[in-house]
């Protein structure tokens, strides 16, 4: 197998998955799957070949440091599942 | 002709002759819906209430004299672009009840030319998928047969588009979102050019490869919007400063002088249905006949298109949807103990398993070990594929080939398949890797009466060639103007 199921396990805890054993089976095959066939790419050579991360060439977009409006804290916490007093609440962090 | 069958520039004249209003345009359309939204599930959103004060609004400045093109024409939006005030869920249920406070940019410029939103419309999840059958709440119909998929993932706007259940559209593309399920349904998308568009306020897939374009009625429709939404933004920064040409001043030209290339390894790639190179075939030799030269050329690169991509786009996927933790906004599982917990929890819940797939993909890419191997050899291939468009380029204005490698295929037929719904994004992948643009034009029907489609695909920010190619093909054929009848 192209990818273990131990490996899926590791790749969802970095992804902060949470997997049940038949997902874990079902993924290991299918990603498996998909990895063989991404390995034909190693058919080509690409010795020296500068990778492309961006198809049109990006320059450094500058803009003054002018203060704008913004939303305002009401509607930045408009769509928080947990608000209390202008804050977002989260689980407790530290023990 | 019924109202909801114009197209824009049809519904934009009697507008300006004051023959209709944008109300009873409006309504026409909100009617539509009702009649067939239960058979096409084509929206996740229909904006009804907003839409008629829009039409009012629209009405007011027309009655005033001050309109444009789009001034109460109603649009669907595909429910990944931020409407302010309006739910946009990209299909996931993890933003099901997320309401932006702004709008995407080219929201903005649509509002500002008096458009009307009627609703959001359904797609992929996070527009991962080729099908819609991705959608987190529920599958779209093809209008020319309910029991087939429209493609995906812009399959809410296209199957609106070919059923009438709106005017004009807006969809993703970001492997063929938009020209693949254009060719499903019998109308006319456009990929522009990487940075041709905002992508401000659009929720990210693969941002390298993400653009915004039409979906519509015809050509010329096509043109009118994007004259609207193209340009430089400075809210987006891989938005390109170049200058928007006036789009449909390319209506007028015919095709002499034009040299069109058709690469030699697309008639070789395996599992094409020969209704489609059938079809595809026939549409070159009748740009051949209306004045173009064609030219045999190679990609040679083509074969490892859809292997790089399935690396690069789930890499970048993983890395963008990390945003989605419970925290700010969207869905949380509130039963969950600590931080990591609930993420976990709310991640799992939250995301359908296309997402999970390839959130899973993507990580693996690019976690220790395997990034070299995966997502560094991908984006050399990445850069061998560019090369060689620029070489084709050398000798042709554009590339002729089909959209997909078959006619849309039924619902539930390869949803347990990943690998092979992949391998159907074949000819279109290649224009997000090299950020060109392309469209998909109405070019002829199966045998089963299935819509087929034709790509244009062109150099970068030469999208006006395009429109001009597929506007002489669309004017010397009928497919355009053939409807489903359900």
């Amino acid at each position: 197998m192209k990818i273990t199921k131990e490996e899926v396990i590791h790749v969802a805890n970095l992804a902060r998955l949470d997997m049940d054993e038949a997902l874990i089976d079902k993924f290991a095959k299918q990603i498996g799957t998909i990895l063989e066939y991404v390995d034909t790419l190693n058919r080509v050579d690409t010795e020296g070949v500068t990778p492309t991360s961006h198809a049109i060439s990006l320059t450094n977009a500058f803009r003054k440091d002018d203060v704008k409006e913004d939303f305002g804290k009401d509607s930045a916490l408009a769509n928080a599942p947990e608000k209390e007093d202008g804050n977002f609440i989260v689980p407790k962090i530290i023990g | 002709m019924k109202l909801h069958e114009l197209t824009i520039q049809q519904a934009h004249r009697l507008i300006k002759q004051k023959k209709i209003s944008s109300q009873e345009l409006t309504r026409a359309v909100l009617d539509r819906i009702d009649d067939v939204e239960k058979n096409v599930d084509a929206y996740i959103t229909v904006a009804d209430e907003m839409a008629m004060d829009q039409a009012r609004l629209a009405d007011k400045a027309i009655s005033k004299g001050n309109f444009s093109t789009l001034t109460g024409i109603p649009l669907a939006i595909k429910d990944l672009i931020c409407t302010k005030g309006l739910r946009t869920t990209c299909a996931s249920r993890i933003l099901e009840n997320f309401v932006p406070p702004y709008d995407a940019t080219v929201i903005e410029k649509l509002k500002k030319e008096g458009a009307v939103i009627v609703g959001k419309a359904n797609m992929d999840e996070f527009a991962m998928g080729s099908s819609t059958e991705n959608s987190g709440f529920k599958p779209t119909h093809n209008p020319w047969d309910l029991m087939r998929i429209p493609g995906g993932s812009s399959g809410g706007s296209a199957a609106a588009i070919a059923a009438g259940m709106c005017i004009g559209s807006l969809g993703s593309d970001t492997g063929g979102s938009i020209r693949q399920p254009a060719s499903h349904c019998g109308v006319v998308g456009m990929k522009p050019t990487y940075g041709r568009v905002s992508r401000f306020g659009l929720v990210a897939f693969a941002s390298s490869l993400d653009q915004i374009g039409p979906l519509t009625k015809d050509v010329t429709d096509c043109a009118i919007l994007m004259n609207v939404i193209s340009g430089h933004d400075p809210a987006d920064s891989t938005s390109v400063p170049v200058d928007v040409p006036d789009y449909t001043s390319f209506l007028n030209d015919g095709l002499k002088g034009i040299v069109v290339g058709i690469p030699k390894e697309y008639s070789t790639t395996k599992g094409i249905d020969p209704d489609v190179s059938d079809a595809v075939r026939r549409a070159v030799d009748k740009i051949e006949d209306l004045g173009a030269e064609c030219v045999e050329l190679s990609l040679p690169h083509t074969e490892h298109v859809v292997a790089a991509y399935y690396v690069i786009a789930p890499s970048e996927a993983s890395s963008n949807l990390a945003r989605y933790d419970g925290v700010k906004y969207g869905y949380r599982d509130k039963n969950k103990g600590n931080l990591i917990e609930m993420y976990r929890s709310t991640r799992s819940k939250g995301f359908g398993q296309e997402v999970q797939r390839r959130i899973i993909l993507g990580t693996y890419s690019l976690s220790a070990g395997y990034y070299d191997a995966y997502y560094g050899k991908a984006s050399q291939i990445r850069t061998l594929i560019i090369e060689d468009f620029k070489k084709a380029f050398e000798t042709c204005h554009v590339i002729l080939s089909p959209v997909t490698p078959s006619t849309a295929f039924k619902i539930g037929e390869m949803i347990d398949d990943p690998l092979t719904m992949y391998l159907s994004d074949i000819f279109t992948i290649s224009a997000n890797l090299a950020g060109i643009p392309g469209m998909s034009v109405p070019c002829g029907f199966s045998s089963a009466g299935l819509p087929i489609g034709l790509q244009i695909m062109g150099k970068h920010f030469n999208e006006g060639t395009l429109i001009r190619v597929a506007y002489n093909f669309e004017q010397a054929t009928d497919f355009h103007k053939k409807k489903p009848k359900f």
